[in-house]
């Protein structure tokens, strides 16, 4: 066991706690917020959104459908109908143009359970060089569809983390726990990002839409980095940070990777102010 | 696991760049190896779990009014609950990972809570994606399941008492349910009013099964491909071809007198209502033909 790590005490020192943790508080704001609309209707009748993330209907009137569990769908043979398609095309939209993993850092449910299990990593300084390629997840992802065509079912979804930990709050959990509290323990004891970063379809699946987002992260004060490695450790995923900030391959400073969630951690916990959050075509780069 | 990088590469260790790299393959192989072997348990537990509710849904489980049929609403529905949250009656859930339903399916269960039959529907016009297919419109069509009196021993009515609750409360009443009128054996002198379903018009809404006054109910609903028999294509009923046809299809039948039912049309075999009582004092010879005919050999 080596050392924790606990990454952004030079921010902290530099900014005051609160600025060294803006996108975090911002993030946490976002996903309790949207589980809080979804949470809203069965806990106390206010019904703004009725569903869960994979279909949901809002104010009775905005269709909001997971695109992925349409692809699945039409994997297993049926052609999607309804108000899905015009839900699904309204949640592609957006995601083309913000950016895939946005999904992952801002909504997902399961990010709370990694992030909780990365941060107790750190914390508990466990450390360990075992884990996947992190283009596994692109072989599970087609893996799922394969296995929606053969079954013609969603096999996928009797198991999909996601969905079902967004349906077990909203629906009730069941052994669903236990799934979740696999992957807590996986991400803990055995691989660092395990899930999120190296195996979850889903989010290679939104990480394909986020090939040509707008938003995004960039470093346009890299010449201001003392190499603390801050950013890295707290990165969900890490490998996208070196292009951009070292100008490995490439000269711009954005990071292009749709690996990127845009989760803004590294923007937090930069003592230097290195990165922020623009768009896609900001080639500027300050000292 | 947890590795021990500080045991086995002590920092500042001036390893040979060769070694180093060796030592950096070594790593990724074993890495490599170690997530294939995650993956692969992660996929076993996927499969085991989809093994595990693969089976055919569960007799008690009824889908929704209008779903597809079974294997297509398995693809097409994205386990969304929008239709669990329209029924206004709350019949409806969705099936959590351990259920034997499909995790995430919605279903319901007769004897917790029927289906109202509501007639706008609200559950299927709730459906985006066309799992609850749309073109059922009138609730009356609808075949959720289908009600079967499955047990004949405990059932009131079979044991000749009037209970008829299951018959009562069928919003389909003297249609999807009838009461069919028998002789009672057991007292002679009473008659048994048997519920009897007719698939012709059940939709399977459970609220006979919800009613039964039994602690077990004796009448169930249970998905169409349980309760019902096929009988193969190529059947014909010969009474109804013969009807059809305006005689029967292999010509003139060679009748054989039956002992007792002389006079009668031949097939016949209906026993004759017995004589008023009056009449019945000294048996005259001749006496009534049927099986009450008290002929004697």
């Amino acid at each position: 066991m080596s050392q924790p790590t606990r990454p952004g005490q030079d921010a902290i020192a530099v900014k005051g706690w609160l600025r060294a943790h803006q996108w975090l508080l911002l993030r946490r704001l976002c996903q309790s917020g949207i589980l809080a609309l979804f949470l809203a209707g069965p806990w106390f009748g206010l019904w703004l959104v009725k569903g869960n993330l994979s279909s949901s209907l809002t104010l009775g009137v905005l269709p909001l459908t997971d695109p992925y569990l349409l692809l699945q769908s039409l994997a297993a043979g049926i052609l999607p109908a309804g108000t899905a398609l015009l839900g699904a095309a309204i949640v592609l939209g957006f995601y083309l143009l913000v950016g895939g993993r946005v999904f992952c850092a801002w909504v997902c449910p399961v990010n709370l359970i990694t992030d909780l299990a990365a941060w107790g990593r750190r914390r508990l300084g466990l450390k360990s060089g075992r884990s996947p390629d992190s283009r596994s997840r692109y072989g599970f992802l087609a893996g799922t569809l394969v296995a929606a065509a053969a079954t013609g079912t969603l096999a996928w979804e009797w198991v999909n983390p996601v969905s079902l930990a967004h349906r077990g709050l909203i629906f009730g959990m069941g052994a669903g726990i236990w799934l979740l509290l696999g992957i807590f323990l996986y991400d803990l004891l055995l691989v660092s990002r395990g899930w999120c970063g190296h195996l979850c379809p889903m989010g290679a699946f939104y990480g394909l839409l986020g090939r040509t987002a707008l938003l995004r992260v960039a470093a346009p004060r890299r010449a201001a980095c003392d190499d603390c490695m801050d950013c890295f450790n707290v990165c969900p995923e890490p490998q996208v940070i070196r292009p951009a900030l070292k100008g490995v391959g490439q000269e711009s400073p954005v990071i292009y990777s749709p690996d990127c969630t845009t989760c803004g951690r590294c923007i937090d916990v930069c003592g230097k102010q290195v990165f922020k959050l623009t768009h896609r075509f900001d080639q500027r780069s300050t000292s | 696991m947890v590795r021990h990088p500080t045991a086995k590469q002590p920092p500042g260790n001036p390893g040979a760049p060769s070694g180093d790299k060796t030592s950096q393959a070594r790593r990724k192989f074993l890495a490599g190896m170690a997530g294939a072997a995650g993956s692969g348990c992660l996929l076993a537990l996927g499969m085991g779990l989809y093994a595990g509710q693969a089976r055919a849904l569960p007799g008690q489980a009824l889908r929704p009014p209008g779903a597809l049929a079974e294997a297509d609403f398995l693809a097409a529905c994205i386990r969304c609950g929008l239709c669990v949250r329209d029924c206004p009656y709350d019949t409806l859930k969705l099936a959590p990972l351990g259920d034997p339903v499909p995790t995430g399916t919605p279903y319901f269960n007769a004897r917790a809570i029927p289906c109202e039959m509501c007639e706008d529907i609200p559950c299927l016009k709730a459906c985006p994606t066309g799992a609850l297919d749309p073109k059922l419109t009138d609730i009356h069509q609808a075949r959720m399941g289908l009600a079967v009196l499955i047990d004949h021993e405990t059932c009131l009515n079979f044991l000749g008492l009037r209970c008829d609750v299951c018959y009562r409360v069928c919003p389909v009443i003297d249609q999807a349910i009838t009461l069919e009128k028998l002789h009672n054996p057991r007292s002679d002198r009473h008659a048994m009013l048997l519920p009897t379903v007719h698939s012709e018009h059940c939709t399977g809404c459970g609220k006979c099964e919800a009613a039964c006054v039994l602690p077990e109910a004796a009448i169930k609903v249970l998905p169409q491909g349980l309760a019902q028999g096929r009988l193969p294509e190529h059947y014909r009923k010969g009474w109804e071809e013969k009807e059809k046809h305006g005689g029967s299809l292999i010509g003139e039948q060679v009748e054989m007198p039956v002992r007792g039912l002389e006079g009668k049309a031949y097939g016949d075999s209906r026993v004759s209502t017995p004589p008023p009582p009056a009449e019945t004092a000294p048996a005259p010879d001749n006496a009534p033909g049927g099986l009450n005919s008290r002929w004697k050999p």
